[in-house]
């Protein structure tokens, strides 16, 4: 399989700060690719560049007939707005051209459960809600996820859940992932190569070869620890 | 009732039920501010309107465009520059604008009046208000998508900055068809109201249309009905009878 998306020399500025420099890398598809790096580093920047969101200099190229399925960043959603879960992902469907029954079967494959999806989304608990977005992002037969820190705000069990569920849809899918996380552990379990992020490229590669000691305290310039499960 | 009444009243109606949609967006945007300013740059048109003898409603009409302009390319910047310079430039309209009308005319432009309305108006409202709510309806699903996440929308393959743009253009619109009736000060709260009311009862997002559009329509019909009785303007009248129905809704309990 080739690349699903190429990035080359992408820059981004705002005003005279320049949040991402001189970024190049390749995105195999079907991989998933973990994007790390401390506070500031440029991780949504380089998301929403990405996606067309925001301008940058260089260039960005995905595949032809890519169709991205995207979970933002936590969303500062009012509790009382009555849009419900079933709203969402029928916007999305009406939108992308899917059915009825895609839909239903996005929330399916999202572990969304169906009273859930009818609760206004202001009202869903984190995990809920990072579910739904999941949901929302594969209606349409997206052929790439990109996750903005997925399981933000959402409690250490339900966490595992969201992971052990994303890595189930890139399988079960095929899909290609990019997924921006603080969790090493995470990335070291479910990732097949990593991304260090520090405005520039620090490194790029398999987490088992790349996340040493020595990239890490460069990255996040103080020693980090985290939990290596062996059985990935 | 004469029938130029009736169609007046008949397109006060419909102006309800475009207000009635166009708020509840306006209202989950968050840019109820923005929308109120809005309204206030009516005023200058219809004051340069007045000097120019042409209808006043087409100078309001010009000058809400150009302000729906205004705003799309101030919400491209960042919010909190957008609330305060719209603060400032819509201010100096309602000034400017008051600075070229007077008297009884001004007071009209400011809460609206009941005046005979043409054949013509009729028609021409009729079809802008068909056409805005073609266009919430239509677009309603690209609207909620932007509401909940732009970068979402984005994804889907919606031109986020052009559906902001034909969004305020159509709010633009709504105000415009509200003018006649409630001013430049009270058109806004045809909008804004009844989607206030229907974001406390509603449960899901047809829901909260159908509610708002059921305020706006009622309270413009009941509110008309009690001013014709009263001999006075419909605008104060129909803006507290949807002021009430929202204080009605604060005694149903939450939903969450």
């Amino acid at each position: 399989m080739g690349d699903c998306l190429q990035v080359r020399d992408l820059s981004v500025r705002f005003g005279t700060n320049t949040v991402l420099a001189h970024l190049s890398f390749t995105v195999p598809a079907g991989s998933a690719l973990a994007i790390i790096g401390p506070n500031g580093a440029g991780k949504t920047v380089l998301f929403r560049a990405l996606i067309g969101a925001t301008p940058y200099e260089g260039s960005v190229h995905w595949a032809e007939r890519t169709r991205i399925g995207y979970v933002p960043q936590k969303l500062d959603i009012e509790r009382d707005l009555p849009i419900t879960g079933d709203d969402l992902v029928r916007a999305k469907a009406a939108v992308t051209g899917a059915t009825a029954q895609e839909a239903a079967k996005a929330l399916e494959l999202a572990r969304v459960e169906k009273d859930v999806s009818r609760w206004p989304i202001g009202a869903l608990s984190g995990g809920q809600f990072q579910r739904l977005l999941v949901a929302t992002a594969l209606v349409g037969r997206p052929t790439v996820l990109l996750l903005d820190e997925p399981t933000a705000g959402v409690d250490e069990p339900g966490q595992e859940r969201l992971n052990q569920t994303i890595d189930r849809l890139r399988t079960e899918l095929g899909l290609t992932v990019l997924l921006i996380s603080h969790d090493l552990s995470v990335v070291y379990r479910y990732a097949s190569r990593v991304l260090c992020l520090a405005r520039s490229e620090v490194c790029i590669g398999p987490p088992k070869e790349v996340l040493t000691p020595a990239i890490l305290q460069e990255l996040y310039g103080a020693p980090v620890s985290y939990h290596v499960h062996d059985e990935h | 009732m004469t029938s130029i009444d009736v169609g007046a009243l008949v397109l006060f109606l419909a102006t309800g039920v475009a207000a009635g949609l166009v708020g509840c967006f306006a209202l989950m945007r968050r840019m109820t501010l923005a929308a109120d300013a809005l309204s206030h740059v009516a005023l200058p048109g219809i004051g340069l309107a007045i000097v120019l003898r042409i209808n006043p409603l087409l100078g309001g009409v010009a000058m809400l465009l150009l302000g729906a302009l205004l705003v799309w390319g101030l919400e491209r910047k960042t919010r909190i520059a957008t609330e305060t310079v719209i603060g400032v430039v819509f201010s100096t309209a309602l000034a400017a604008g008051s600075m070229l009308t007077s008297g009884e005319q001004l007071i009209e432009a400011l809460f609206g009046g009941a005046g005979r309305t043409s054949a013509i108006e009729v028609a021409v409202g009729l079809a802008v208000a068909a056409c805005v709510v073609t266009f919430l309806l239509r677009e309603r699903h690209r609207l909620v998508l932007a509401i909940v996440s732009p970068d979402i929308a984005r994804t889907s393959g919606i031109d986020v900055s052009r559906l902001d743009l034909r969004f305020l253009l159509v709010f633009g619109l709504t105000i415009a068809l509200g003018l006649r009736y409630l001013g430049v000060l009270l058109t806004g709260s045809l909008a804004i109201i009844p989607a206030a009311t229907a974001k406390r009862l509603a449960g899901n997002l047809h829901a909260m249309l159908l509610v708002a559009v059921t305020v706006a329509v009622v309270t413009a019909g009941v509110g008309s009905s009690i001013a014709a009785v009263l001999h006075r303007e419909p605008g104060p009248i129909v803006v507290l009878c949807a002021a009430a129905c929202f204080f009605a809704s604060l005694l149903v309990p939450r939903r969450v």
